[in-house]
């Protein structure tokens, strides 16, 4: 009876990923030129769920490897590391993967990204499980063309 | 309720008489500074920023040696990175390709000088062809380790290699630009978090000199 109620319980969670409601809005990849190795992603990482969840990383099929890095500037200093742990997405909250700071790393590319062509790219989520999305290669300055563009 | 109101009215006029008082020393202080700041005199700022320049020699990507004194005679803007970086390199020269486009015919009145940081993994070949997704000329350049240690120095620029997981390597770097006149001088500094507009004005004082 116990060992029931236990698998039941071990089945509710396995099936918990498709209940939870993580969502990627506006995600683009940048183009890069012929012969690069790395890429980058960005995008808003909705978190409609009432628990936390955490962006482990993920895969793409166009690199060897995808991580969540972190960029910061320190006294005109640039630094970029792995997010160790995972990156943190707050209950009914959301964390923006943008140029200058968090974004998607796409290690040991195995093609260039040219603009305009989509590129499938599957996330990791501690409790949302894998989310796969289609992510268009936009130009190097996507997001900053406007005439407010800079900070 | 007069009481209240004569009150209301005594510190209206004390805040008038603080914001005056402010405002007198605010022209006093920038009177005494400014004179100083121009002439470069005593001001440490000046020393320090006269420090950032000099002799350096290093290849393009044909293979081609190119000095300080190569590059002297038109005003560049200089930046350090590596073509593994994905962000900050990519949109700094970006950046200064769209500059470049809105000062019109005083577009080509400037070099745009990239130093790769990354000589383990940034031969001069790949470098070019890195340079090639710009849309404006960019030169670029890298050298030994010996030769990148004094442009490095000479600009007081950091760079440190960094290893992450799967036997990777990030580079950590300044990510300043740096605009030097036709003479090689220092002439001033975009830093990244600079809006365009600034970035422009400085820009086009740097070309119309
Ligand atoms: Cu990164």
């Amino acid at each position: 009876m116990k060992t029931r109620f236990i698998l039941a319980a071990a089945a509710f969670v396995a099936a918990a990923p498709a209940l939870a409601q993580v969502s990627v809005d506006g995600a683009w990849l940048r183009e890069t030129a012929p012969g690069a190795r790395t890429g980058a992603g960005y995008g808003l990482v909705v978190n409609a769920g009432s628990a936390e969840d955490r962006l482990l990383g993920g895969s793409t099929p166009v690199a060897a490897r995808l991580e969540v890095h972190s960029m910061t500037m320190d006294g005109g200093i640039m630094r970029m590391r792995p997010v160790t742990g995972g990156l943190a997405i707050p209950a009914g909250g959301r964390v923006a993967l943008k140029p200058g700071g968090y974004h998607l790393m796409l290690i040991g590319l195995k093609q260039p990204l040219r603009r305009g062509t989509m590129v499938p790219v599957t996330l990791d989520f501690a409790r949302a499980g894998l989310l796969k999305l289609s992510l268009r290669v936009e130009s190097i300055d996507h997001g900053r063309e406007s005439p407010h563009a800079g900070h | 309720m007069p009481a209240i109101d004569r009150g209301l009215r005594r510190l209206r006029l004390w805040l008038w008489a603080v914001v005056a008082l402010v405002a007198s020393a605010l022209a006093a202080a920038t009177l005494g500074l400014w004179p100083r700041g121009v002439d470069g005199g005593d001001d440490p700022a000046a020393d320090y920023a006269s420090t950032f320049g000099g002799p350096f020699s290093l290849v393009d990507p044909q293979g081609r040696r190119v000095t300080d004194a190569t590059l002297k005679g038109k005003p560049f803007a200089l930046f350090f990175g590596f073509t593994h970086c994905p962000d900050v390199c990519p949109t700094t020269l970006q950046s200064m390709a769209r500059l470049r486009r809105k000062l019109g015919a005083d577009g080509d009145r400037f070099n745009i000088v990239f130093v790769s940081v990354d000589p383990e993994r940034d031969t001069p070949a790949e470098i070019g062809t890195y340079l090639s997704m710009f849309d404006t000329p960019i030169i670029g350049l890298t050298g030994t380790p010996a030769e990148l240690a004094r442009i490095v120095e000479a600009y007081h620029v950091y760079y440190q290699r960094v290893p992450i997981e799967g036997g990777d390597y990030v580079v950590d770097h300044t990510a300043t630009v740096f605009l030097m006149d036709a003479q090689g001088r220092f002439f001033s500094t975009l830093a990244y978090e600079e809006g365009e507009t600034a970035r422009l004005a400085k820009l086009r004082r740097l070309v119309q000199r």
